[in-house]
């Protein structure tokens, strides 16, 4: 099959410079061609829709094959499998760990038409330009490369990109106000004595440790000097309180998988939990109250973005382009922030969403009908307002960036004692 | 010389197979266990830093012991219940159509994969499950039993629930073949029901029991995805310390405790074959 594949590039390729050498009209062909393009792209479940490869391949015409992994999965295979895909979407702290692979390459800036329009968090950092910046793997950090075949990072923009910016969200605790009746404000609620057997945290040693974090710290335990960057003593210290609160039976279970966290608190297994705001959708849509706190701390907050693999050349890479190009261009976006998240260029999202919609998603109004999702199913009603306001005072209020610090592997390896405790 | 050339032949596809598929591989986690890694790639190297590593962890002597905790209690409660599921489908049912009903029936729960036989006790075993529901109905328990799921109960529980047909099936075996005129004869020399048991059908059943045991001992001792789903991720086992390793891309490590629960499982094994000769059955 691989094989197969492979002679077909190869045909494409020289179908390519065959036209080249006989000066036929390129566009013609290239409508031709494009239908025979697929490309294989691999991520984490929340933007791997079927409903984006069908689009594609209406609006583009070529097919794009996605593959939906657990973001460890995602690490292994952009690290170890460069082959094996064309497209890899991952997030900011994955691309800190998988770009010295050299398994990616840089994408020219030039070539991407919205570029200008992309919020100023994946370029200079800065939300607003009175900002400040969170701590942690903070996407601007890892988003430039010196040229084409940088290896380091950047400081500043460079016009070569190592992933262009999808999508992203801020991330808090999510609650069953109807189990907890009382309001929740600090993190520090998550080992609180009164939620025993109650709680839970995902086991995704990356982003926990963030949570974790999080928690300790407002708890008052720790002031850490960078959440995303911490030292060994750092890291014990915050084990130690973690285990004792497992060991003293604090968590029902530990999540893995979105669905794993949306059927906990679905059945009341849990009732406060790190969670993502999808899973909350999928939770109120069973008609089952559910709440995506804002908390005073702040929010953890992460970030996505397609890298292009270094093996698309030619007409594959012109295509990949073409289909970053189309990302931006807004449908993408508004289906995406119909469930929750964010997207890169919020102006061009708004062409494909309602007044309504937009003033719910992005600007924290009160809604003035049904909030749907993109399946249908009725979110929010006529005078509900989301969780957290609108998308200055959310994203305003990032504490951190989901990340991969320096002594990640020695955190990793206490994290396999914290789940063996 | 013909015959022997026909023998080696006839001896080869299988050879060739286990070759490329057992024993290669086993080689490659021997080697790459010595292999150093880094946060993203592993290089060849020759070191011992990963057993280092695995020896001098105290979570790795929690883990192992945690395995064999699991092992040894599903062992326990299969061997109960196949034991006594084999007996009554051997020396209880007369006709053998009914025998080979029943032991059909036996084999319906396996028509579904493992993982969604084990994934069915979720929603039954909740906070707010029909296990719970029932007995809080019923007003045995005033508040749900929250023990029931997410423990070391409910991983228990799934494994003997997965397991104890590799039990049934060759202990069943064995006692087929038992003559029935040795039973009559223990009757006829005065033997009680229970003597029969201790002093006939046991003794017999014993390589049954014994490639039963290692069935289940290695079966639980190699999972991990029962282990992470039935208790929530919150129990370790040295399959999930082994996943762990390879979710994060750490194989050399990964290879090493592999390398290290394989003897495990392989000397346990080797002393259970002391007890028992298992030809007798084969």
């Amino acid at each position: 099959m691989s094989k197969m594949r492979y002679s077909r590039r190869a045909v494409l390729k020289n179908g390519a410079a065959a036209v080249a050498a006989s000066a036929l009209p390129a566009p013609m062909v290239w409508a031709q061609e494009i239908k025979d393009i697929t490309l294989r792209q691999f991520g984490t479940g929340v933007s791997n829709l079927n409903d984006v490869a069908n689009k594609v391949k209406e609006d583009l015409g070529f097919t794009l094959a996605m593959t939906a992994l657990d973001s460890d999965s995602v690490t292994q295979r952009a690290a170890t499998q460069p082959d094996s895909f064309d497209i890899a979407d991952i997030e900011y702290w994955i691309c800190k760990k998988v770009w010295p692979t050299g398994n990616l390459q840089a994408m020219d800036t030039s070539k991407i038409a919205n570029y200008d329009k992309i919020v100023g968090i994946f370029k200079s950092g800065k939300l607003t330009p009175e900002s400040e910046i969170a701590q942690g793997t903070a996407p601007h950090s890892v988003g430039f490369v010196d040229g084409p075949d940088g290896n380091a990072f950047a400081d500043e923009e460079t016009g070569w990109m190592t992933l262009i910016p999808t999508i992203y969200n801020a991330d808090t605790l999510g609650i069953r106000p109807d189990l907890i009746n009382r309001p929740i404000n600090n993190w520090s609620e998550l080992l609180n004595p009164e939620f025993k057997g109650k709680a839970s945290i995902l086991d995704i040693s990356s982003i926990g440790i963030m949570d974790m974090a999080m928690v300790c710290e407002s708890m008052g335990e720790i002031q850490y000097a960078d959440k995303g960057n911490m030292t060994r003593e750092e890291i014990d210290k915050t084990f130690a309180i973690f285990t004792e609160a497992k060991q003293n039976g604090q968590f029902r279970a530990f999540w893995k998988t979105f669905d794993e966290s949306v059927n906990l608190m679905a059945a009341g297994e849990v009732v406060i939990q790190s969670m993502w705001s999808p899973a909350i959708t999928a939770v109120k849509s069973r008609g089952i109250p559910c709440v995506y706190q804002p908390l005073e701390e702040g929010y953890r907050s992460w970030g996505g973005g397609i890298g292009l693999s270094k093996s698309l050349s030619g007409m594959e890479l012109d295509a990949a382009y073409e289909y970053i190009n189309w990302y931006l261009d807004g449908w993408v976006g508004g289906y995406l922030m119909r469930q929750g998240y964010y997207s890169a260029v919020p102006e061009t999202s708004k062409n494909h969403m309602s007044e309504n919609e937009w003033g719910y998603w992005f600007e924290g109004k009160q809604a003035t009908g049904d909030i749907t999702s993109p399946t249908g199913d009725v979110l929010a009603k006529a005078g509900e307002t989301r969780d957290g306001g609108s998308f200055y005072d959310r994203m305003g209020s990032v504490a951190c960036w989901n990340a991969v610090m320096d002594e990640n592997q020695y955190m990793v390896r206490k994290w396999n004692e914290f789940i063996a405790s | 010389m013909h015959r022997t050339l026909i023998t080696w032949l006839q001896a080869a596809p299988l050879t060739v197979i286990l070759l490329g598929f057992l024993v290669a591989p086993i080689i490659m986690i021997v080697i790459v266990s010595f292999w150093g890694a880094t946060e993203f790639s592993i290089y060849p190297d020759f070191q011992f830093e990963n057993y280092q590593f695995l020896f001098n962890s105290p979570v790795t002597y929690k883990v192992f012991f945690a395995t064999f905790k699991y092992a040894f209690i599903t062992w326990a409660f299969t061997l109960a219940i196949g034991f006594t599921v084999a007996y009554f489908l051997a020396f209880h049912v007369r006709s053998q159509t009914t025998q080979i009903a029943l032991f059909l029936l036996c084999t319906i729960p396996f028509w579904t994969s493992n993982i969604i036989r084990m994934i069915s006790w979720i929603p039954f075993l909740g906070r707010n499950g029909i296990a719970n529901q029932t007995l809080m109905s019923w007003g045995v328990i005033d508040a749900p039993l929250d023990w029931l799921l997410y423990s070391d109960f409910s991983v228990i529980l799934a494994f003997v629930h997965l397991y104890t047909l590799f039990m049934v099936v060759p202990i069943f075996n064995t006692m087929m073949r038992i003559d029935k005129s040795l039973l009559e004869a223990a009757r006829d020399a005065g033997a009680s029901g229970f003597q029969t048991l201790c002093h006939l059908i046991i003794p017999l059943t014993k390589p049954g029991i014994m490639i039963g045991t290692i069935f289940v001992v290695t079966l639980v001792m190699g999972d991990f995805i029962t282990v992470r789903f039935m208790s929530g991720s919150q129990k370790a086992n040295v399959g999930r310390l082994i996943s762990n390793d390879i979710a994060l891309l750490q194989y050399p490590s990964a290879a090493a405790t592999a390398v290290v629960l394989l003897c495990t499982v392989l000397i346990m094994i080797a002393i259970m074959l002391r007890f028992v000769n298992i030809r007798k059955e084969l």
